[in-house]
């Protein structure tokens, strides 16, 4: 079947575009501002049409488990939650990327900490791309700004999983979870036939076959010096992702002479932003990292030969801010505008603090 | 009658089951582990199942269970043996997974994923390896740690007044709906070791023809673990173990959970 054109909430079009993907399985917690995604697929039972398994866990540690399950077994296979969730998932997390299992996972973040707020956040930035659970590992973070960005890097989370042997995950926040818009879902897509994924992913527990030895899926070696081996090709990995995958989007950057970086719902606020200070007269820019890790370290650093100063914008009290200043390494001015706990900033207020804080210093 | 000619292929009478490897068994003497792992050797070769098995070992002693038998296995995290089991099986019905567990890991931090794996009825198999005691870790008390008896963690003995009581797990998971087998057996003589591998097979079975979730724990001992010899073990197992965790079947319902 071909593409659709829906409105949908955020939450709604990765279930929609899970579908669509062949996702395999899809293992979930209800939690919110995410529910929507296991409510949703539970309603279209697409056990019945494409035969993707849909199942309600017992806790976001049971469910990301069995995501390392179906992974170990080579299936295109995911997980849900928001940021309290996400916390109890670490672990597995750690696992996953301890045993180099693609999967997909999607983080709707809400405020913290603790059990915090329902409301929408960026506060688990840090927790996504500094590693979160135990361990040197690293996560394919992608930031979607848009319900169409939502239902897109459903498909590209998974194959950048699957080509590197990684976790991915998608790192959205309540608003780009719970708001609507016009979605153009992409064709159905087949799921992996048995042949396919034993040639495909040769490395998968499905069951010894006669032509080869055990496939033993795990992240434990008591050698010191062979688990320092296994350190330096996850490192090895990381380096090859932060080489070939860094992705960002330059809104009215050409003539910028001050630039706001943000991501996620707050880069949406930030266009809005970058009209209001050229009305003014300021040529202002918006860099969007869409990738977080790998971070666009080499795009940001070129920006610092052209523009006078920079505002990290983030719904947290300041975490991609320091990636940002590794970036400009001191070449320019950096500063971080923030607003905490499930409140949202308004364009006017952003404005307000790029003057007080870069252009009128 | 030379050496030569005993040993020659026609008078062999027992032989080592095909899907056991030569690797080194890190298990101590007199510890039941090397049995167990041996009869699913077997079961697994008898019907057939090689192509189709997937193993979950877990954390305890038996985390290294995937170096001992020439099967595909996933090593779960410490407890999540079920959950991980919970997904291979429903991706790929038609394959045999079961669960590899200790104790600790099934009645203690796992015990969550064990309830409800089995109460949903998951078409799984799920070993259980009771010894009483943390094995891997150095002899501390576990779930299933009997009154009175000492481990690291309880020098003067285990005190219900402290500790609570032992928790019989498998009396728990009979109670649940979603359980077709739930057996209790042993490998400390013949003819336990026999009795033991037929119903290890039928709960292979069971998961083969989607009846539910089968449970097979297997009393065991620890010698190591409780300070003591390999044949004194065995004794203190029977007096004091047997008592407590009665042999045989919990819950056997043929024609499976009905789903």
């Amino acid at each position: 079947m071909s593409e659709e054109i829906k409105l949908l909430k955020g939450n709604e079009a990765i279930a929609y575009a899970a579908i669509r993907y062949g996702t395999d399985g899809y293992f979930g917690y209800p939690i919110t501002p995410q529910s929507e995604v296991l409510e949703t697929l539970m309603a279209e039972m697409p056990w019945e049409t494409t035969g993707m398994v849909v199942l309600q866990a017992e806790s976001e540690v049971a469910a990301i488990n069995m995501v390392y399950g179906g992974a170990a077994t080579g299936k295109r296979v995911m997980t849900s939650s928001s940021s309290p969730g996400i916390s109890l998932k670490l672990e597995g997390i750690s696992y996953l990327a301890g045993a180099d299992l693609p999967c997909l996972i999607v983080n709707v973040m809400r405020g913290g900490p603790g059990l915090g707020t329902i409301q929408p956040s960026q506060a688990d930035y840090f927790q996504t791309v500094k590693g979160g659970g135990h361990g040197d590992y690293r996560l394919i973070t992608l930031a979607p700004s848009s319900v169409q960005e939502m239902a897109d890097f459903v498909g590209l989370g998974f194959d950048l999983a699957f080509k590197y042997a990684n976790p991915a995950i998608i790192l959205a926040d309540g608003i780009v979870g719970q708001m609507m818009e016009k979605v153009v879902l992409p064709p159905y897509r087949a799921r992996k036939t048995e042949e396919e994924i034993r040639q495909e992913n040769p490395w998968a527990a499905r069951g010894k076959t006669a032509d080869r030895k055990p496939n033993i899926i795990t992240s434990l070696e008591l050698d010191a010096a062979m688990m320092e081996e296994n350190n330096l090709r996850f490192q090895a990995k990381y380096k090859k992702i932060e080489e070939n995958e860094v992705r960002y989007e330059e809104f009215q950057c050409d003539d910028a002479e001050y630039l706001l970086i943000a991501f996620g719902s707050s880069a949406r606020i930030c266009q809005k932003v970058v009209e209001l200070a050229r009305a003014e007269g300021i040529k202002l820019g918006l860099l969007r990292p869409i990738t977080l890790w790998p971070f666009p370290t080499k795009a940001i650093a070129a920006y610092a030969d052209k523009v006078k100063g920079m505002l990290s914008v983030e719904l947290n009290a300041g975490q991609m801010v320091e990636d940002v200043r590794l970036a400009v390494n001191g070449k320019i001015k950096v500063e971080h505008y923030g607003r905490l706990g499930g409140i949202i900033f308004t364009p006017d207020e952003i404005l307000e603090a790029l003057k007080e804080t870069i252009i009128n210093q | 009658m030379e050496l030569n000619e005993i040993i020659s292929p026609e008078n062999l009478v027992y032989d080592k089951p095909r899907l056991m490897n030569d690797n080194p068994m890190h298990y101590c003497p007199g510890c039941s582990h090397g049995v167990i792992h041996k009869l699913i050797a077997e079961v697994i070769d008898e019907m057939g199942l090689e192509e189709k098995t997937i193993g979950i070992s877990p954390v305890g002693c038996a985390v290294f269970a995937y170096n001992y038998l020439n099967i595909d296995w996933i090593e779960a995290a410490h407890g999540r043996a079920p959950a991980v089991a919970t997904a291979a099986k429903r991706l790929n019905p038609d394959r045999m997974v079961f669960t590899y567990q200790g104790d600790g890991d099934l009645a203690a931090i796992g015990t969550a994923e064990t309830i409800h794996a089995a109460n949903r009825g998951e078409n799984i198999v799920i070993v259980f390896v009771n010894n009483a005691i943390y094995g891997m870790t150095g002899g501390q008390m576990a779930p299933t740690t009997l009154e009175g008896m000492p481990t690291s963690t309880t020098p003067y003995g285990r005190s219900i007044a402290l500790n609570g009581h032992p928790l019989k797990i498998g009396e728990l998971l009979a109670k649940l709906e979603g359980t077709c087998l739930v057996t209790r057996q042993s490998v400390h003589t013949a003819a336990a070791v026999k009795k033991a591998k037929k119903v290890l097979r039928k709960a292979f079975e069971n998961a083969m023809n989607k009846k539910g979730t089968s449970v097979v724990e297997f009393v065991s001992t620890c010698a190591s673990g409780w300070k003591t010899t390999p044949d004194k073990a065995n004794k203190w197992m029977v007096e004091n173990m047997f008592p407590f965790y009665p042999l045989g079947d919990l819950k056997n319902k043929e024609e499976g959970i009905g789903i």
